[in-house]
């Protein structure tokens, strides 16, 4: 058998928009074939053809699985042929425990009975084999997202999977936890468990892949081998923008003035754990036009620092003192923090920063509605004026302003949220993970933004896990790990080597 | 370019259309439902005293409406209003007729209580974030209960004809002996339409000086000439029997009141954003708790403003006034197209719904209908329209 998995010549229309026109995915057995392209690219409608979300005859062409033609008209068609997909956001219940979770739909039972040591014994088999050392009985909502995304994969193994589908499984792990996935993803191949991994992080897949399988607009652009030639991340972004991306990050010379922000002496202790400091007494500075990076681990304490400081929206007890050009300002609620001259742009997109139900201009004025009201009446014409002139300014493509801003790209819902905080004309700027979830070419028009609101004289902070995207940006990168900052280094001297070493030396110099 | 530019017009317009389509859907339900119990009334829903009747019955339902609708925008529900009408209406009926109170300090304690209780269920809610079903429904036993324990029990009337007046009274007449109508009412009818199809014109007039998209001019003048034609025909027929009812120009001021509030206000526009994502509206520096706190409040004095309509109505104060209003109250606010999870609603649908479900009781009852089969009716009628609209909206 030359291949466990052929789709030859998938094509499917949403009301007379292709989304698949003539793909080909051909996965061996016990490979590890990554899909890569950009974000509506037809990856994750492939793999719902595949899976049977969208049954046959919905789509054309042919699905031949362990050398038969398949049908699968449900989920449960292709789950009983052992092909599992794990999707981006996770399908576990939080309130139930690790064992009941991988038992979830079908435990093994005596007469409609659950047998409870029977669930405990096979979830403590599946954990260490996916190498998850905590008790089946431990609730989800306990456990951190790498190892939620690990008890979904003993969930997978429980089903008996022939071929694992990975829907972006490191998106939301630290680098630690994204390896052992990885490690996992290896030992499964050795198994002759085939999996298919949908990923933006092209470092991971020029890791871990056998195979790669580029689609661009809905078509197979081409599928590099990388044991037959080394594949360069540079080569696979071609083929996914299709268009020459020599730099992946803007050219650049930083205007740096003076000081602006000064943070001395912050202290922040958890919300509930009060006893339990979670920012440690430290100093931060930007200057005017000063792209500034703070990298760090997941739970480095990053965004709780940035979210304290803006409104005290973490934490309590929080102390010390900011500076805004000289004065030093309150920044205990959001509206004085706002008003002061402050704007943070959250990590989560769709949970914090936008209201997915109203359009584009009403997200876009809800941080400075005094701007666009006289005594409290809202001046619907100049709102429209405005949020029309940042549709147009940021390159929001959308048909208008009325849009809805959950029918929007990951990289435009960004745009959008940028317009709302520039429409506050704010002095600093906090950017937490500003390119998460966005494809190659947005990043690009994202990171021009950053460097133009830092040439208009204001302070940039950018918070990102991806440290090839500081180096590439900032101008300075300051390590943080445990709420404190370990290192500090200037943008031309910084390199991931030395960030990792600052955050190994654990309470080094400040 | 231009080809771009109509482009671009042609979807901004299938934007506007759609939004408007929702809004005139349920009129032309109301509308619809109106003329089947027109007919099979054979003509009696329409009349004079029955459409005077049907505005008298309803006042209360849609004055807490306009309340509950921010409620329900925020992501919260109250289930406490139909017993703090009820108990209102108790306290009412002890200061005034017990106590020989004047009738409008004594209207407006009932006003602050109001708010007073709404504020004390909204602090719960808005600051220690139990959840509103748990607090009113805490709210709703414990008025039930003291308007008991305030009436010792029995009903306490009747109340003075001042007082009777806030529900039954109807705008005194300027031109008396003029003829069998009531002038007056069908000028301040008529003043109503014209002020309305003037600031309908303005809007346009602006709108299209920015050059905004507009609607055609056509479909405009047409819009306003309905408008007009059957708000001059309502008031012809209301004013046939014996003038506006004072409870309809309260009821319309409000509702003026909590449109413009809702639609074109900054405080409006907030109260929409925590409905929609109270994480995101509070990280874009909107008082999220305090606003949450307030429509409770407001939902407060509005329950206690019915609670005296009711009561005024009724001419006494019973302890089972205001049983189940919040039903009807709550049913109207989801009938008129608010969502349960918040963010999503209008004043104008909630009035709508409040009206579908008054002239439905109203209809059915005239048609001899029992009050059981009624309720499965006004289920079902509830049912299907939100599921209509959830189709629509996956549509």
């Amino acid at each position: 058998m030359d291949a466990i998995l052929e789709m030859r010549g998938i094509s499917k229309s949403f009301t007379g928009v292709k989304a698949l026109n003539d793909v080909n995915l051909f996965v061996r057995p016990g490979e590890i074939h990554a899909l890569v392209g950009e974000n509506g690219a037809g990856k994750s409608t492939l793999m719902k053809v595949l899976s049977g979300v969208y049954p046959h005859g919905s789509y054309e062409g042919d699905i031949v699985y362990e050398g038969e033609e398949r049908r699968f008209r449900t989920l449960n068609d292709s789950e009983a042929l052992g092909i599992i997909i794990i999707h981006q956001e996770l399908a576990l219940i939080p309130l139930m425990s690790i064992a009941e979770n991988i038992f979830l739909a079908n435990p093994p039972s005596r007469f409609g009975i659950i047998d409870r040591t029977e669930v405990h014994r096979r979830s403590k088999e599946l954990l260490a084999k996916v190498g998850l050392d905590e008790a089946p009985d431990t609730l989800i909502t306990n456990i951190g997202v790498g190892k939620q995304q690990l008890v979904e994969i003993a969930k997978a193994l429980s089903k008996k999977v022939r071929l694992l589908i990975l829907d972006e499984p490191t998106a939301s792990l630290n680098e630690r936890d994204s390896q052992a996935l990885l490690d996992l993803l290896v030992e499964f191949r050795r198994q002759g468990i085939s999996s298919i991994l949908i990923s933006h992080k092209l470092n991971e897949i020029s890791r871990v892949a056998d195979r790669i399988t580029v689609l661009r607009d809905g078509r197979t652009i081409g599928m590099l081998d990388t044991h037959e030639e080394p594949v360069e991340e540079d080569r696979i972004i071609r083929m996914m923008v299709d268009r020459d991306l020599e730099h992946r990050y803007p050219e650049h010379t930083p205007k740096i003035g003076e000081t602006i922000l000064t943070v001395e002496d912050w202290s922040v202790y958890h919300p509930i754990h009060t006893d339990r400091q979670v920012i440690r007494n430290v100093n931060f500075h930007v200057k005017r036009g000063e792209i500034v990076g703070v990298a760090g681990l997941m739970g480095a304490g990053r965004t709780e620092f940035a979210m304290s400081l803006f409104g005290h929206s973490y934490g309590r007890r929080i102390s010390g003192r900011v500076t805004l050009e000289g004065q030093e300002i309150d920044v205990s609620t959001v509206t004085r923090a706002i008003d002061a001259g402050l704007a943070y742009v959250t990590e989560d997109r769709k949970q914090l920063g936008l209201l997915l139900e109203e359009d584009i201009r009403k997200n876009i004025t809800l941080a400075n509605l005094d701007d666009v009201s006289n005594r409290s009446v809202l001046d619907d014409i100049r709102e429209l004026t405005v949020a029309s002139d940042y549709r147009k300014r940021m390159r929001i493509r959308s048909a208008d302003v009325y849009q809805e801003a959950g029918k929007l790209s990951g990289g435009n819902q960004q745009k959008v949220v940028l317009s709302k905080w520039l429409f506050t004309d704010p002095k600093v700027l906090i950017l937490d993970e500003p390119t998460r979830g966005i494809d190659v070419g947005a990043k690009y028009e994202i990171y021009a933004i950053i460097n133009e609101l830092a040439d208009s004289g204001r302070g940039v902070i950018v918070i990102s896990s991806e440290m090839p995207e500081l180096l590439g940006i900032c101008d300075r990168i300051c390590v943080m790990d445990h709420g404190m900052f370990v290192g500090e280094f200037a943008a031309a001297e910084a390199t991931q080597e030395k960030i990792m070493r600052s955050i190994m030396r654990k309470g080094g110099l400040q | 370019m231009t080809d771009k530019t109509v482009a671009l017009d042609e979807r901004a317009h299938g934007g506007l259309l759609k939004n408007n389509l929702r809004e005139y859907g349920m009129l032309l339900s109301l509308f619809a439902i109106m003329v089947f119990f027109e007919i099979v009334t054979n003509g009696t829903l329409l009349r004079p005293l029955n459409l005077t009747n049907l505005v008298l019955q309803n006042s209360y339902i849609v004055i807490m409406a306009l309340g509950m609708l921010l409620v329900i925008v925020t992501g919260h529900i109250d289930l406490s209003v139909g017993s703090v009408a009820g108990f209102i209406g108790a306290l009412a009926a002890v200061m005034i007729v017990r106590y020989e109170l004047p009738f409008v300090p004594a209207a407006l304690i009932c006003l602050a209580v109001g708010g007073l209780i709404g504020a004390a269920q909204g602090y719960w809610v808005a600051y220690f974030r139990i959840p509103s079903f748990i607090v009113t429904l805490a709210g709703m036993l414990v008025f039930k209960g003291l308007s008991l324990a305030l009436l010792g029990g029995q009903s306490v009337g009747p109340f003075p004809v001042m007082f009777q007046r806030l529900s039954s009274g109807f705008i005194p007449e300027l031109f008396p002996g003029v003829g069998v109508l009531y002038p007056t009412s069908i000028l301040l009818g008529a003043l109503v339409a014209l002020a309305l199809v003037y600031v309908n014109f303005k809007t346009r007039a602006r709108q299209q000086q920015h050059g905004l998209d507009v609607e055609p001019q056509g479909v405009f003048i047409l819009k306003n000439a309905l408008l007009c034609g059957v708000l001059l025909y309502f008031t012809y027929l209301i004013a046939s029997h014996r003038g506006l009812p004072n409870v309809l120009i309260i009821m319309a001021a409000l509702i003026a009141l909590y449109s413009f509030v809702t639609g074109r206000t900054t405080i409006g526009r907030q109260i929409y954003a925590v409905g929609g994502n109270e994480k995101a509206a509070k990280l874009s520096g909107i008082m999220t708790e305090r606003l949450t706190f307030l429509t409770f409040v407001n939902m407060g004095v509005l329950a206690a403003l019915a609670g005296l309509v009711f009561a005024a109505r009724l001419n006494t104060a019973t302890p089972k006034a205001g049983l189940g209003f919040e039903l009807d109250v709550i049913a109207a606010c989801f009938i008129g197209g608010a969502s349960a999870y918040g963010g999503v609603g209008r004043v104008g649908g909630a009035v709508i719904g409040a009206l579908i479900m008054g002239v439905m009781n109203n209809g059915m009852s005239i048609m001899g209908i029992g009050i059981d089969y009624q309720q499965v009716i006004k289920g079902l009628v509830l049912l299907g329209a939100v599921c209509l609209d959830v189709y629509n909206k996956r549509r």
